[in-house]
């Protein structure tokens, strides 16, 4: 019976979830007949309610559903996040950041979930989070200092961090060997000597290579410079400042379906296009809840889709959105117009005004709202 | 070894600074060395600064020695019957001015309670902390500080007796307050800058009600009965000027009544105040765009005089008249010279300004507001003693800015307008806010300043008790009058063809980017075209090369500037600002082609 119904509902334009959600509930409730057929004509009536007009400027309102709560935003920068003290940008800057399409998070942030077992105890977080912590030479020295006669570079290793971090002593020296390829590496006393392979440069040279070494990676996964754990309900996961999505979802224990990173090129790279569109709204919502604000989720939903329809991540700026635009006159009339006009009459573009700035341009009206319908009729007499 | 500028310039080395500065203090304190010799030691850099240029700022304060301030109360005794005077003081060493620089060096007391021994100084009076206009808002200390800022901010603005003599004066943009008074809670400062010779407001009083919500959002409610009484009127000058200049070749401006054969003559109805002399007579009524003050200039150029020389005199019309939007009577007249010896008529317009919703008041704690509405004085709320207050304040304005000192001067005023005296509201050493509510209470009101009140329509008794008491308002000088500007059509630009910009050219008001962005989003799409019809043009299109042809409407024939003659031509309707694009591009060396096509 309500199979039918959902036929002819389905025939009328209602979405097929919504029909079947409809008729399971009639079903569960036992209604009559008559009942689900009035809980199905609701339904259409709510649903063709809901629709949008054609002709709805909803680009406009779009913008005007994220600037006017923009206004309100307090221009604070820097929040603490609880526990876990990490610095995340939010607030206007993080919006910009985010519509810009800026290439760098300026709080790369990232939040790992774990599989079942290593998820529930927390014996397992030292060893998940030395995995994925990065710890680059600088945090095991003690000292490290330019010889100016020998033109050589001396360093001290803290044993006890080391001991700490699990990190074994031939390991670093190897590494340093390594990198670049022919460093040599002498041990003097407690300390160790580094004489750089070419010894021409001089002392620039000597300190370039003191740089380059203490920036070196011993261990964990380069980016990730803290890893702090954290509980939501029952279950441990971690929050991570620096961001590295591959390497991070290649280790075991990771659960890839739930973790996550702020950084949308990221999240493109690695994970495709749709992934970046939900990245885009996550992160946009967050900053709003954050703010107390309230924007329609489908003006977010809107956002991302718009930045995201390309198949590349495209801010909303004149290098992104706006140099996508078909019309000449549009571009022209946001930033940099002789550049377009100029670029348009090379290639012979045609504007066929067929958006809203250019018929303001020409005093023309909008092909939006009541300047959408034309009207068409047959005089009397004339044939067609 | 510590470096020595003297000037700000190198001058050499000291082993002992210590001493050094010691003995050029001393010898400044003594008179030997000028007074204006400031010295002092930046640890930082170990050096010692020695100032004696000009353009400091510098103040004066009480030397303290050992915990001690050197000043006396026998010395102040000796001031007070005049046997000493302020440069008695400085020559013998018990006061002494600093500068920014070397204050960096002293440990300044604020007063005797916060005296250590470690004190260097201490102020002659804390109020000196505080700027002069600061230092005139009464129990300041009782407010938050930006409130104050505010507070002296307005206080400047504020309408008054400018200048004793503004009737001889010429300034532009100026109003004088009719019945100034000084205020009834004063401070210290008042009394030093003489404010009772130049007042810049009036004691009036307030209730803190709401009213039938006129008084929202910083609105105040007037009682029409003051207004009518003399409160807060104002008359507003306008000067205006003429010159006799003179061109090259000998030619000269001339004041007087144009003849009617000049250029530009306007009707005689607009010369009818003018004297033989071409200058209106002092208290005529002056309405806008009346001609104050006749003048014709010769012709602008040379060539037209020659081209038209039938009738010698071609002078143009170049009179002054009163601005669109401003009349008033005419209050003084000037003839006089300019600095080359040309002739200079000056006419000041004078115009009364009787409150009006809109015009801005103030109190002297940042409290600002415009009028809401205008009661007539039978509908205001009134008291048990008949007293109807002259102003009705909204309570709203009080909790999130915390003007503490707003509710003290209501007070204050009060006891001060009962008890027949001006009340010392000097911050840090005023009448203190307990011996003013006895002081109330002994005059036989409730002691918190509140009292029983009736509403003025109905009648009723009200629920609440009401705060009222008499405060010092001032009047601010931005009024409706000067404000308010409206247009249907009027001048356009010349490049654009779209409205003038600004109130005093009659412009237009601008629908912006996000007003228009309002409609777009209302989808009002033939009114956002309507809006933007101001600048309409109707243009012929060639339809073989898309540019702007020539139609000729005698012979409905077109003409193309690049095709030749009988073209095909098609009109249409576009904004004149996009001609200007399309023309601007063309100058760029771009080719914008219009290709029509039927809309529908």
């Amino acid at each position: 019976m309500t199979d039918a119904l959902v036929k002819e509902y389905q025939v009328k334009g209602i979405p097929i979830t919504l029909l079947k959600v409809a008729s399971e509930e009639s079903a569960r409730k036992k209604l009559t007949a008559k009942q689900t057929k009035k809980v199905f004509q609701k339904l259409e009536d709510k649903y063709m309610f809901a629709k949008i007009h054609p002709g709805e400027a909803i680009g406009v309102i779009t913008a005007e559903s994220f600037g006017e709560p923009g206004t309100q935003m307090t221009l604070r920068t820097f929040h603490f996040a609880g526990v876990a003290e990490v610095n995340v940008t939010l607030g206007l800057p993080r919006l910009i950041e985010l519509f810009d399409a800026r290439k760098l998070p300026s709080t790369p942030l990232m939040e790992i979930y774990l599989k079942k077992p290593y998820s529930k105890d927390e014996k397992y977080l030292e060893k998940i989070i030395s995995k994925i912590a990065a710890v680059g030479l600088s945090n095991i020295l003690s000292e490290i200092a330019i010889n100016l006669l020998k033109s050589t570079i001396e360093f001290k290793l803290n044993k006890k961090r080391m001991r700490e971090l699990g990190i074994k002593e031939e390991v670093v020296i190897k590494t340093i060997k390594e990198s670049p390829k022919g460093t040599e590496v002498t041990p003097k006393n407690d300390r160790y000597v580094v004489t750089p392979k070419n010894q021409d440069g001089g002392l620039p040279v000597v300190y370039l290579l003191k740089e380059k070494i203490k920036a070196i990676k011993i261990k964990g996964i380069k980016g990730i410079e803290q890893v702090l754990p954290k509980k939501v309900g029952t279950e441990i996961m971690l929050i991570a400042s620096g961001s590295n999505l591959k390497e991070v979802l290649e280790i075991d224990e990771v659960d890839g379906t739930r973790t996550i990173s702020n950084n949308i090129f990221e999240v493109e790279k690695i994970l495709g296009i749709e992934a970046a569109r939900h990245a885009i709204m996550e992160e946009a919502e967050t900053v709003i809840k954050e703010q107390g604000l309230d924007i329609d989720i489908r003006h977010i939903m809107f956002m991302a889709d718009l930045m995201t329809t390309h198949g590349t991540i495209k801010g909303i700026t004149r290098s992104g959105i706006t140099s996508e635009k078909e019309s000449v006159l549009a571009r022209a009339s946001f930033e940099t117009p002789i550049k377009h006009l100029i670029n348009a009459s090379i290639t012979g573009e045609t504007d066929y005004l067929n958006s809203v700035v250019e018929n303001v341009m020409l005093n023309q009206p909008i092909p939006l709202g009541t300047g959408l319908p034309g009207l068409v009729t047959k005089l009397k007499g004339k044939k067609k | 070894m510590t470096d020595v500028y003297l000037d700000e310039k190198y001058t050499g080395k000291l082993s002992n600074y210590k001493d050094f500065i010691k003995t050029l203090k001393e010898e400044r304190r003594k008179q030997k060395i000028s007074g204006t010799i400031n010295v002092a030691y930046d640890a930082e850099f170990d050096e010692v600064t020695v100032h004696t240029c000009s353009g400091r700022a510098r103040r004066p304060l009480i030397l303290v020695e050992n915990g001690k301030p050197l000043l006396t109360d026998d010395h102040i005794q000796k001031v007070e019957n005049n046997e000493l005077n302020w440069q008695d003081l400085i020559e013998q060493g018990i006061i002494e001015y600093l500068d920014a620089n070397e204050e960096e060096n002293a440990l300044v007391a604020l007063n005797e309670k916060y005296l250590t021994k470690e004190m260097t100084h201490m102020e002659i009076d804390p109020i000196a902390i505080l700027g002069l206009t600061t230092s005139l808002v009464p129990y300041a200390n009782f407010g938050q500080s930006s409130r104050l800022n505010r507070g002296s901010k307005t206080q400047k603005q504020s309408l008054g007796m400018y200048a004793t003599n503004y009737l001889l004066r010429m300034d532009t943009d100026i109003s004088i307050l009719q019945y100034p008074q000084k205020p009834l809670v004063e401070t210290f400062m008042h009394d030093v800058v003489n404010f009772d010779k130049h007042p810049s407001g009036q004691n009036i009083t307030i209730a803190l009600m709401s009213y039938d919500g006129y008084n929202m959002e910083d609105a105040l409610i007037i009682n029409k009965g003051s207004i009518e009484r003399g409160l807060a009127r104002s008359f507003f000058f306008r000067p205006y000027r003429a010159e006799e200049l003179r061109y090259q070749g000998g030619l000269v401006d001339e004041i007087g009544i144009p003849d009617k054969e000049v250029k530009g003559y306007r009707s005689d109805e607009d010369y009818k105040y003018l004297e033989d002399d071409g200058i209106v007579y002092p208290e005529v009524k002056v309405n806008e765009e009346q001609i104050i003050i006749g003048k014709t200039s010769p012709p602008r150029f040379l060539g037209e005089m020659e081209e038209f020389s039938i009738a010698a005199n071609t002078r143009r019309e170049s009179s002054v008249s009163a601005r669109a939007g401003e009349e008033g009577v005419v209050d003084n007249i000037f003839i006089t010279e300019n600095a080359e010896g040309n002739k200079l008529v000056q006419v000041r317009l004078r115009h009364q300004r009787i409150p009006e919703p809109g015009d801005k008041f103030a109190s002297r704690y940042g409290q600002k507001g415009v009028i809401g509405r205008i009661v007539p004085q039978a509908d205001l709320p009134f008291s048990v003693n008949g007293i109807v207050p002259d102003l009705v304040f909204s309570p709203h304005s009080i909790p999130s800015r915390m003007t503490i000192s707003h509710l003290i001067e209501v007070i204050g005023g009060k006891v001060g307008a009962l008890g027949g005296r001006f009340i010392d509201g000097t911050t840090f050493s005023a009448e203190s806010e307990e011996d003013l509510r006895k002081e109330l209470l002994e005059l036989g009101f409730r002691e918190n300043g509140t009292e029983k009140f009736y509403n003025g329509i109905t009648g009723e008794e009200m629920e609440a008790q009401i705060f009222v008491g008499n405060m010092y308002y001032q009047k601010l000088k931005y009024m409706v009058a000067n404000k308010m500007h409206a247009r249907a059509s009027g001048r356009i630009q010349l490049l654009t063809r779209q409205p003038i910009e600004g109130r005093s050219k009659g412009g237009g008001l601008r629908l912006g980017e996000m007003e228009k962005d309002c409609l777009v989003a209302h989808g009002a799409s033939l009114l956002l075209k309507e809006r933007f019809d101001s600048d309409k043009t109707t243009l012929h299109i060639c339809e073989s090369c898309g540019m702007v042809a020539i139609f000729d409407n005698i012979r409905k024939k077109g003409t193309c500037p690049k095709c030749g003659a009988n073209a095909e031509v098609n009109a249409i309707d576009i904004s004149y600002a996009f001609k200007l694009l399309l023309d601007e591009l063309k100058s760029l060396g771009l080719y914008p082609k219009i290709s029509l096509k039927n809309k529908y």
